[in-house]
């Protein structure tokens, strides 16, 4: 892309989009889309092979990304349309009546870039599982399918099922992401349901296991690169990326309590004073 | 067809009986010679469902899920988002309640091509008992906005509704058995989805039945033409959508209805009859149906008898719905 901006330019925008949005509607989820921007804007923006102009269902050709914690859609939404999917100022109707950019993602009303819906947990890896053999089957070898995860989500029983399934199957085209920072609706993961472990779980139901920091591009830029190494091993990755709830407004970091609340007026001022606009505002 | 009515029991005892789970693993098979985009997965019960055939012939289009039903919806899913026609195959029980989300979300939401092939359904299971007798699996997945919902009643019906799902673009849940049943229907005709096939003609009441229970509907018919009563047999393979033409076409002549069903009276098919008709044409109903309850184990013939399912069953809600029409005391 000529004279594209930076990564760090696209992630403020994309946190911008995110609490205006969130606000606008007077709901949806802030933090975990603000922990997500500079993993989604890395993925979107650099590594995937896509064809956003010319949107299909099918993706034949192309890499493909499902976001199973489907509760961060802000996130998603965002850069979907500044990756070109639809127009930037659909993010002005989200959550709200006749829109496509419904709570959580679906595909009902045809909305560019999603391929399956999400928001009841745990079921996008085994979705993410049944496209990546459907890629191998139609002889797409040299693409890639990512999802991305809330580490609370890995609570759901259906997520081992499909950790089973992808390695007993040799699914070595699937990376999927972890977005590792401890935080679910309830409180600390630790302290609602602990994961252990997480990475020797990983292990031991025969994933490769990765870990980045999720808001360092370099990190994460290293993680791509040695996840699509791992081709032809015959195994699945698995990222777990630390992050930050809420990064980038600092009275909604590290705290469980943005999980699902939209800012007040005055809250809406205040993280956007700390976040440069950088493109343009929907 | 045969005239079910004149054909004496000598002829009905000489009909070959298969089970509708082999029509499945028969159509299964064409479909997989025909068609290089369909794919299956089992949930552990390959050899239940009838599924080595197509396995031995596309080992590669054929992935075994283990016993992890809801990841196996979700995987059916993914695949047709790469052009894939995936066909799940497991007991009714794990197609339905056990994934209800899975499927809700992920398949019927998402608008997904997935056919979700349900074998062991009902009483007919048998002496495993209750816990594997669903009994509430239609209503499940006929009320999912863009769920089609099929019950085959017997080899060849099944082996051509397989041949129908495949070419029908849309989630499709399709129901069908463990007991050798009378083949009844005719291997060359082509299986239409939402086009009710008519059984019988007659005139006094309307029998709307699907799945094994046709064939005792067949008997009842037989008990009833003995004593004058003409019956209109309609086989509504396709609950949803319902042929509501086929359903108002018989009732307007006959003016009663009895629907008979392998299933719980509350969501099933004589839930759909009547929803139909008492917006289009009110008229007296009876229901041969599971009345609200569990089942238990036992073969399937008793099973059917003990629960209200069996001929004599049908036969006398067909005697007191007439009653009731004609205005007598049932």
């Amino acid at each position: 892309m000529p004279s594209s901006p930076s990564l760090q330019d696209l992630a403020s925008q994309v946190r911008r989009d995110i609490v205006r949005m969130v606000h606008g509607a007077s709901s949806g989820h802030p933090g975990g889309s603000l922990g997500c921007t500079d993993f989604l804007v890395k993925l979107y923006f650099e590594e995937m092979h896509i064809n956003p102009g010319q949107w299909s269902m099918d993706g034949r050709g192309e890499d493909l990304f499902f976001l199973s914690n489907g509760h961060i859609s802000p996130v998603w939404y965002s850069v979907l349309s500044r990756r070109g999917y639809f127009d930037i100022a659909e993010l002005a109707t989200f959550r709200k009546l006749n829109s496509r950019l419904q709570g959580h993602p679906a595909t009902e009303e045809g909305l560019p870039g999603i391929r399956v819906a999400s928001g009841s947990l745990g079921q996008g890896l085994s979705v993410a599982c049944g496209a990546a053999q459907a890629k191998k089957l139609n002889g797409e070898t040299d693409r890639w399918v990512y999802t991305l995860h809330g580490d609370g989500e890995l609570q759901e029983g259906q997520i081992w099922e499909a950790a089973l399934y992808a390695a007993h199957h040799g699914i070595d085209n699937l990376i999927s992401f972890v977005d590792y920072n401890g935080q679910q609706i309830d409180g600390a993961v630790d302290s609602v349901m602990s994961l252990g472990d997480l990475a020797a779980k990983w292990r031991a139901f025969g994933w490769i296991v990765l870990e980045c920091h999720g808001h360092d591009f370099g990190e994460l830029d290293q993680a791509f690169k040695t996840a699509r190494g791992s081709a032809g091993q015959g195994k699945p990755v698995v990222v777990l990326m630390r992050t930050d709830m809420g990064r980038g407004v600092d009275f909604m970091e590290g705290t469980h309590k943005w999980h699902g609340v939209a800012p007040d007026d005055g809250q809406l001022e205040n993280a956007l004073g700390q976040l440069t606009s950088t493109l343009s505002d929907y | 067809m045969i005239d079910f009515i004149s054909a004496d029991q000598a002829t009905l005892d000489g009909l070959t009986r298969k089970d509708t789970r082999s029509g499945f693993g028969q159509g299964l098979l064409e479909v997989g010679q025909a068609n290089d985009k369909v794919v299956a997965l089992c949930a552990d019960l390959t050899g239940s469902l009838k599924m080595n055939a197509f396995q031995d012939a596309f080992p590669h289009r054929f992935k075994q899920a283990g016993i992890a039903e809801a990841n196996m919806m979700g995987v059916a899913a993914g695949m047709t988002i790469g052009g894939l026609i995936p066909f799940t195959g497991t007991f009714a029980n794990f197609s339905t309640g056990r994934v209800y989300d899975q499927i809700r979300q992920s398949v019927a939401y998402s608008g997904k091509n997935v056919k979700i092939c349900a074998s062991h359904c009902g009483l007919t299971l048998g002496e495993d008992g209750a816990t594997h007798q669903i009994l509430e699996d239609v209503g499940m997945m006929k009320m999912l906005p863009h769920m089609t919902v099929i019950h085959t009643c017997d080899y060849e019906q099944t082996r051509n509704a397989t041949h129908a799902i495949t070419a029908h673009e849309g989630p499709v849940y399709f129901r069908f058995g463990r007991p050798k049943v009378p083949i009844i229907t005719d291997a060359d005709t082509p299986f239409i989805i939402g086009k009710a096939r008519r059984v019988m003609t007659g005139s006094d009441v309307t029998i709307v039945t699907n799945g094994h229970i046709v064939w005792n509907s067949i008997l009842a018919a037989r008990t009833l033409a003995a004593e004058g009563i003409s019956v209109d047999l309609i086989d509504m393979h396709t609950i949803k959508p319902l042929d509501e033409a086929a359903l108002i076409e018989s009732v307007g002549r006959t003016n009663c209805v009895v629907s008979a069903e392998e299933h719980q009276r509350n969501g099933g098919l004589g839930e759909s009859v009547a929803a139909c008709l008492s917006r289009h044409m009110p008229t007296p109903q009876r229901y041969v149906a599971v009345d609200d309850q569990f089942g238990e184990s036992g073969t399937p013939a008793q099973l059917l008898e003990k629960y209200g399912l069996g001929p004599d069953a049908i036969a006398a809600a067909c005697r007191e719905v007439i009653a009731v029409k004609q205005g007598l005391p049932a």
